[in-house]
């Protein structure tokens, strides 16, 4: 008889849930590359929308910081100041919304077969880092063109990302648990990725935040929640070296928060799992 | 019970019938709405109940061996395809408990996963990676999929480019060459055209043979009795009958009319009729007079009521009414043969009716018995749902609907004879 034994019990705790999990890597991969290959089928410039996309979005905001007259550190172009920013800013978005609205998109394969749902929305965040990924390309293009050496702090970057990528993950586990329930969400992603874009430091630097007399401390506090300012700052301290640095408090309550959100992402995602295809 | 490899335990499933709105997703507006509701006035729930409770399965237990071919049969909404959906893990039960020893694959749909803009090559591994199978196993039968599917030339087309034969025959191809212990199949062999058909019942059968479980639903009596060994008749979430196949179809064909293929009564005054004539006996068969519940479209049925004179010098005649399963009344039919008109003498008759093949329509019908007198009018007894059986079309070009596969529509099924000429 085969090992495999497998109880079913309404409310049960699948015991090897994780071990399931693993088991299924090798549809967690498939899928991943079915969205790879799925994402530019039939455009006449393909892989070049990665690269097109956060161009045009640097383009803008560093015209917006410009405008503004936010502060650059000196011996940095604005437009890398930008670049450092909009590019994992970009990540987040995509693999937040992607992985909210992803069992969604998916609801076909919830209704017929078994799998750790999981698997879905983590897909989806591979997917986006592999576009990360080809988007990094601009930054390296810019720092050629500005002769810009990055300083040995850009051994941390891959930390920073991972940031990233938790959040993304975490909040992104969240609400796709949450709009298999409520299709609300479905406006409401598109809002926070809206929303998120200005508060969060692309424009400006958190300088202009946490050395600006006119905001008050409260303000300042909230805005060090966002768990995106740390990775930005992060990403810009790697990159551009102590000229931008990292504001430390701020740095590890938005850490905190991240990892709280992908606690609760994982506990909600998890509680809620089993009656998906019931509901969805 | 030591060799179950599939043990079902109490297993009851419920869902939340809303009667207000139709969505299937709430909007977080109506939870809003309610909640406040409920403070205002916290019965409110209950004097106006907006949902109420429908258990789909109620407390099925049933055991499978160690390759068994077990089907599951039933209405629509008897609850087959919640029993599977549990089984594959897709929803979890309200209550009880399965056990499975073994490695699950379940095919509830051909072609999970598709993706249009994939290319054949593509989808046969993304499917095959959703239907569990892992990329050397994919890669080692992917010839023989490929040649089971026989779409070969088209393999690096997109399949949103395939014909939705070929789609098929590609999506049933990937999932024909799953390797599990168990496997669960809900009714996916209605698909593609009759040839395909049989040779995905052909693949299923050799599955089968080689020691695989199979779990398989369908409406297809024929599919079913072809292929397993034993059948769950499923009715209102319960189980009906568990058994045999013959036995377990029967009570389903039964269950839809009340009426089975032979109908006999014992005690002859309490039998249909009057002190000139009672019913013996009613039956539906072959033409070789074997007893059946169900005939292939193609081949002639007989109904034969028996029955007894019971006073000398009556004139009478015999009349079968045929309805469908929606109760539309299909055709009467009565005795004009040389008995006809004639003085009958006391004594036990048989009246055989003759339904030509290529007549009813596939599904079941149930048939109505009577014998009547024309001169004046009386009518002795009418006797309604008899016997009842099904028509079923193995689909091999012969009858009516010759390689059409879709839903054949129409109360009647006649092979008629048609002629084209270029004018």
């Amino acid at each position: 008889m085969s090992k495999h034994r497998i109880v079913i019990e309404p409310g049960s705790e699948s015991a090897n849930y994780w071990k399931d999990l693993w088991n299924y890597r090798g549809l967690f991969y498939f899928l991943a590359w079915r969205d790879i290959l799925v994402r530019y089928k039939q455009t006449a410039i393909g892989i070049a929308w990665s690269v097109l996309r956060p161009l045009l979005t640097i383009f803008v905001m560093a015209f917006i910081g410009w405008l503004f007259n936010s502060n650059v550190p000196s011996g940095v172009p604005r437009i890398l100041l930008v670049t450092a920013a909009t590019l994992p800013w970009q990540f987040f978005a995509s693999a937040f919304s992607e992985a909210s609205n992803s069992l969604v998109v998916n609801s076909n394969l919830l209704t017929k077969v078994y799998f750790p749902r999981l698997i879905v929305p983590a897909s989806t965040v591979i997917v986006c880092l592999i576009d990360f990924l080809i988007s990094f390309v601009i930054l390296v293009g810019m720092m050629f063109y500005y002769k810009f050496l990055p300083g040995i702090n850009i051994i941390f970057l891959p930390l920073f990302l991972l940031l990233a990528l938790l959040t993304a993950m975490g909040t992104g586990l969240y609400i796709a648990a949450l709009n298999v329930k409520y299709r609300d969400f479905r406006y409401v992603i598109p809002f926070i990725v809206q929303f998120g874009l200005y508060v969060s430091p692309i424009a400006f630097s958190s300088s202009d935040i946490y050395n600006s007399a006119k905001i008050p401390q409260t303000v300042k506090y909230i805005y060090s929640l966002n768990p995106m300012v740390s990775v930005i700052d992060g990403f810009r301290w790697c990159i551009l070296g102590e000229a931008s640095p990292i504001y430390f408090n701020g740095f590890f309550i938005s850490i905190l928060i991240s990892i709280l959100f992908l606690f609760i992402g994982i506990l909600y995602f998890r509680k809620m799992e089993k009656s998906f295809a019931d509901v969805i | 019970m030591s060799n179950a490899i599939i043990t079902v335990e109490n297993v009851s499933k419920s869902y939340i019938l809303k009667h207000q709105n139709a969505e299937r997703y709430t909007a977080l507006r109506d939870v809003i709405a309610s909640k406040t509701k409920n403070i205002f006035n916290p019965k409110s729930e209950i004097r106006n109940p907006k949902s109420e409770q429908f258990w789909a399965l109620k407390d099925v237990s049933f055991e499978v061996k160690q390759g068994e071919r077990v089907g599951i049969i039933g209405r629509n909404g008897a609850g087959k395809s919640t029993l599977l959906k549990i089984l594959s893990r897709i929803v979890t039960p309200t209550k009880g408990r399965i056990t499975i020893e073994g490695r699950v694959a379940s095919l509830l749909e051909v072609g999970t996963g598709f993706h249009p803009e994939l290319t054949g090559r593509e989808n046969i591994f993304l499917n095959g990676s959703i239907l569990g199978m892992n990329k050397a196993e994919i890669k080692k039968k992917f010839d023989e999929i490929v040649a089971f599917s026989e779409v070969e030339k088209f393999l690096d087309t997109p399949v949103k480019r395939y014909s939705s034969g070929m789609y098929v025959r590609l999506a049933f191809a990937v999932a024909a060459h799953l390797e599990p212990e168990i496997l669960i199949v809900d009714e996916v062999l209605a698909v593609g055209d009759a040839q395909f058909q049989k040779k995905c019942l052909g693949k299923m059968q050799d599955v089968s043979e080689n020691g695989k479980t199979i779990l398989f639903v369908s409406h297809n009596m024929d599919a079913i009795t072809r292929l397993c060994d034993k059948t769950i008749l499923l009715k209102d979430g319960t189980i009906a009958f568990e058994g045999e196949t013959e036995k377990a179809i029967t009570s389903y064909l039964s269950g839809q009319f009340g009426v089975s293929s032979k109908k006999t009564w014992n005690n002859l005054n309490l039998a249909p009729g009057n002190d000139k004539v009672r019913l013996l006996e009613v039956t539906a068969h072959d033409e070789n007079f074997n007893v059946n519940n169900k005939f292939n479209i193609t081949g002639k049925i007989g109904i034969t009521m028996k029955y007894q004179v019971l006073q000398d010098q009556e004139i009478i005649t015999e009349s079968f009414n045929v309805f469908n399963e929606n109760g539309v009344h299909l055709f009467s039919s009565h005795d004009l043969s040389e008995i006809k008109n004639k003085v009958r003498q006391k004594g036990i008759y048989t009246s055989t009716m003759w339904i030509p093949g290529n007549t009813l329509a596939e599904g079941t019908h149930s048939v109505s018995a009577a014998v009547m007198k024309l001169y004046p009018f009386d009518i002795y007894f009418h006797e309604m749902d008899a016997v009842g059986f099904t028509i079923y079309d193995s689909i091999n070009g012969d009858s009516a609907r010759g390689d059409y596969m879709q839903h054949f529509p129409g109360v009647m099924r006649p092979l008629l004879q048609w002629e084209t000429k270029i004018y």
